[in-house]
């Protein structure tokens, strides 16, 4: 068990199952002789040779278009978008190629494609570079959405949705590259749709992914110093989602409050709270809260940025209002 | 600026070396070789006819969008194919996939919605793809499916498979940002594929002289340091031929080619569409140069007897007739669930 980042911990996916099958390619901007814009691709170039790393022009709804005919005659493509802000220009093969051709084909040909890059906001750069966008993504069958919160979440997700015979939509923490985590050594696989309880407790049920569960777990530290104990749950993928985990964990504490760092309005965290309501109506002792981004687009200077972001004094606040204990 | 008529596809000017004429000089050809193509165009015909028929009776629903009066286009290009080779299409792609193989009971099923269509049922007149024949689909959302063939044509150069791919799409497709960037990164890294503009002058109602700045799509080409090539496509065998070309300097030297072939659709867009933005004149004027009639003249010419030619015509009456029939009878479609993940 090494402890490496969370950077590293997608290098070594995407080498590993590089390795494990020549099929497997890389293509996006920067990808290669730049060592990719985040450094994720970080000396794969040198290993790999320009023929499977493969540095693109600014043409997303090009590249991603390659990735997808190449995935229909039986390669493996990982497309890197350089952030998922720029998913946008290519979605039409996202959600009218990718997903649907299965279907469109009617099971004769299948897209085993990962699209993967940062997402979430980063820090000072403004609306257009700083959104979180796995709603969209989410909200298209044929499609799986994957949002890995550790490293070994990273490494043991993104090696299982290369090998994935469907196309993956891999949103990394673009503030998460530098946390470090315990990784297992070897092959190591995490299957998609199945979370994870990333702190247990008995008073109340967090639901967060990516960042937001950091956010979570420095909540959960504040309010055990007044005896409150949450429960983290990392669902890990939003597409399959892990239902069954959130509704034990919720029939067990009575409470949910779900955490997004994305805007509120059809927000994701809204299928989770439909989920919870239908299934732990008796349980629930309390309205379920959500925590989300203020819903608008994401300012430029830090203290409103901060200001705009769920905070971990805004999780313990809705933990509170959850528990009755501030209105 | 240079600029052509689409209508008169004569020679033009052009900035590079790379051909670009038309100068219509009478094909060689023999009766073994226009007789298959000649087949092909008519039970094309007969199926759209079909379809058309089906649809005014309520059988087949959505949009159908026929491909008369094109029928050489897809047929002379496909011949110029070997059996592995690729073909990704648009949402006017029943004409490919028939040139391509897959059959007319499959496609008819198809529009009928049938658990028997090529795809279930699940796709319809816009959405026919073929495993078995490497019909990698008809896109009803056009440009996209640029860099989709262009995809294939990247997994045949990283396999070294000596694979091709033919991309279709109307000249109206040319406007969109997914034929820009398809193009770009074909000519970029040299990607094996054929991109084959059918110019059928109308993007749904509107004129070329009303979408394009420069009416000759081939010339986009040529910013891209790309081969191209630029004719009419009345005569089946110089479509063959010309794509044929464009074919072999894929399959030897991976070089991609821009091809645009002038053409004309002798029905509305699609069903819904009564083609009023056109003159009844210049839909004649065309319905003059049928490609069928002239690849039934032809085939006399070159000594294929009248009482073969018939026999051949009533030969594709009876595959259509057979294949509406089959269409007809199959059982209604049945799975929605089954083909949106794949399991395993």
């Amino acid at each position: 068990m090494a402890v490496i980042s969370y950077r590293e911990a997608l290098n070594q996916a995407m080498r590993e199952e590089m390795e494990r099958d020549p099929n497997v390619f890389v293509m996006g901007e920067e990808v290669g002789h730049y060592n990719g814009a985040y450094k994720v691709t970080q000396g794969m170039l040198q290993r790999f040779s320009e023929r499977r790393i493969i540095d693109a022009p600014i043409a997303e709804m090009g590249f991603a278009g390659i990735g997808v005919g190449a995935a229909m005659v039986g390669l493996r493509p990982i497309i890197e978008f350089m952030t998922f802000n720029f998913s946008l220009v290519a979605i039409d093969q996202i959600v009218n190629n990718a997903a649907k051709i299965y279907q469109m084909s009617a099971g004769q040909f299948h897209i085993p494609i990962v699209f993967r890059g940062p997402g979430g906001p980063a820090v000072q750069v403004g609306s257009q570079h700083s959104q979180s966008l796995e709603s969209f993504y989410a909200h298209v069958p044929g499609l799986k959405v994957v949002m890995p919160s550790t490293a070994a979440d990273a490494k043991g997700l993104l090696k299982t949705a290369i090998r994935d015979d469907n196309p993956v939509v891999f949103i990394e923490g673009e503030t998460l590259y530098n946390s470090t985590w315990e990784v297992p050594d070897g092959d190591v696989l995490i299957p998609i749709g199945k979370g994870d309880i990333k702190r247990a407790g008995s008073d109340i049920t967090l639901v967060a992914w990516s960042k937001m569960v950091w956010t979570c777990l420095d909540a959960a530290k504040e309010l055990a110093k007044d005896g409150i104990e949450c429960e983290v749950v990392d669902p890990r993928t939003l597409r399959p989602l892990d239902v069954e985990l959130i509704v034990a964990s919720v029939n067990k504490t009575g409470r949910c409050v779900i955490v997004e760092i994305g805007w509120p309005v059809a927000g994701f965290g809204a299928e989770v709270a439909y989920q919870v309501q239908k299934h732990c109506l008796d349980a629930l002792d309390a309205p379920i809260e959500r925590v989300t981004s203020e819903d608008v687009p994401m300012p430029y200077a830090k203290n409103l940025e901060d200001e705009v972001q769920p905070q971990v004094h805004d999780v313990v606040a809705a933990v509170k209002r959850a528990l009755y204990l501030e209105a | 600026m240079v600029t052509a008529s689409a209508s008169d596809p004569k020679p033009v000017p052009t900035p590079d070396n790379v051909r670009v004429e038309d100068d219509d000089q009478p094909i060689a050809t023999t009766a073994a070789e226009l007789g298959p193509l000649y087949r092909q165009m008519l039970a094309i015909r007969r199926m759209e006819e079909a379809s058309a028929k089906a649809y005014s009776q309520g059988k087949i629903g959505g949009f159908l969008h026929l491909i008369i009066g094109q029928e050489a286009v897809c047929v002379g290009a496909t011949a110029a194919l070997e059996k592995d080779d690729y073909v990704v299409a648009t949402y006017r792609e029943h004409g490919h996939a028939y040139a391509k193989g897959v059959s007319a009971r499959k496609i008819l099923a198809e529009l009928y919605g049938k658990k028997t269509g090529c795809v279930k049922g699940l796709g319809g007149s816009m959405h026919i793809f073929d495993k078995e024949t490497n019909f990698l689909g008809g896109y009803g959302i056009v440009g996209g499916h640029v860099p989709i063939a262009a995809g294939a044509a990247f997994a045949s150069k990283y396999r070294d498979d000596k694979r091709v791919t033919l991309c279709f799409f109307g000249e109206g497709a040319s406007t969109i940002g997914g034929f820009a960037e398809g193009l770009s990164l074909a000519a970029l890294w040299k990607l094996p594929v054929v991109l084959i503009c059918e110019n059928n002058q109308y993007s749904m109602g509107t004129p070329v002289y009303r979408s394009l700045a420069v009416e000759d799509v081939s010339l986009r080409a040529v910013a891209h340091g790309m081969a191209r090539d630029r004719f009419d496509g009345d005569d089946v065998v110089k479509v063959k031929q010309r794509i044929a070309e464009a074919v072999e300097r894929a399959r030897t030297t991976g070089e991609p080619t821009l091809v645009e072939v002038v053409t004309y659709r002798f029905r509305g867009h699609s069903m819904s569409d009564p083609g009023l933005y056109r003159t009844k004149d210049e839909v004649e004027e065309w319905k003059r140069r049928d490609p069928l009639n002239r690849s039934r003249a032809r085939l006399l010419e070159v000594g294929m007897p009248e009482a073969d030619i018939v026999a051949l015509e009533d030969d594709v009456r009876a595959e259509i007739e057979d294949a509406v029939k089959f269409a007809e009878d199959s059982p209604a479609a049945d799975e929605y669930k089954k083909y949106v993940i794949k399991e395993g």
